[in-house]
């Protein structure tokens, strides 16, 4: 579990945490890169969005790891739960936009929702919870 | 991060280099767009090659640059992607968008 406040200054220390966690979990380069950046912008999004970039806020993130059944053969990887005591969310601003229009903005999401497996906003009391997770292929997992 | 300007002739060089992310994007803005619209140069370069992360605030400073130039009648080009910016440029669909060069002396015979 990592806690930390919503100063954009930390997304550089848990940068540096996820890109060798990904690693040591046995994800290949490119995809240890798409899960930092997914979790870069994740936490970016809280920031902005959630918290209206308010430096002091907290944020919890959890770590830990999960397994599916596919295509009859078990699975391994990581789960990031990323939570937030902001306002509730709504879904419907979750889509980003479409990436044929040129204009700033608006490409985090895509980029969380092309790094992740499964991407899962929910909001439970007074808390949004964002869970990312991503699946080893097989043979490459050391879990 | 570090971001350091040069002149060459009538060519802005950006040299941009470590992470961009949420908390110095607005300062690769702010001094991108200053110098495109102080220098008036024909044509801006930004140099990408020492990038080690760039995040989506990043990407969009750098469309904010491209649009900037576009409405001055100025060029914008993008030199020496390093991986990460590579992959963020393909990921949002800009590579086509923006005018790309494998280095800086292709960038600047272009």
């Amino acid at each position: 579990m990592l806690a930390l406040y919503s100063n954009p200054k930390w997304l550089s220390v848990v940068r540096g945490a996820v890109a060798p966690l990904s690693k040591t979990l046995g994800f290949p380069e490119m995809q240890c890169r798409s899960i930092t950046r997914a979790v870069d912008e994740a936490l970016t999004n809280i920031v902005r969005h959630s918290y209206g970039n308010r430096l002091d806020q907290p944020i919890a993130m959890y770590f830990r790891r999960a397994q599916r059944r596919h295509d009859g053969q078990v699975q391994q990887g990581l789960e990031i739960l990323l939570c937030d005591r902001g306002p509730a969310v709504d879904p419907c601003k979750l889509q980003g936009r479409p990436l044929d229009e040129i204009r700033p903005g608006g490409l985090g999401l895509h980029f969380i929702r092309q790094a992740m497996d499964t991407v899962e906003f929910t909001r439970k009391g007074p808390t949004n919870r964002l869970r990312l997770v991503k699946y080893v292929a097989q043979g490459n997992s050391v879990l | 991060m570090q971001i350091s300007t040069r002149r060459n002739g009538k060519i802005t060089i950006f040299d941009l280099s470590g992470d961009i992310d949420f908390a110095n994007s607005p300062r690769v803005r702010d001094s991108v767009l200053r110098e495109i619209r102080e220098s008036l140069t024909p044509r801006v370069l930004v140099n990408l090659s020492q990038v080690r992360y760039i995040d989506s605030s990043g990407v969009a400073s750098l469309v904010e640059g491209l649009k900037a130039s576009r409405d001055l009648g100025l060029r914008f080009i993008l030199f020496g992607l390093s991986t990460s910016a590579r992959e963020v440029l393909q990921l949002s669909r800009l590579m086509k968008v923006f005018e790309v060069y494998e280095n800086e002396e292709q960038a600047m015979a272009s």
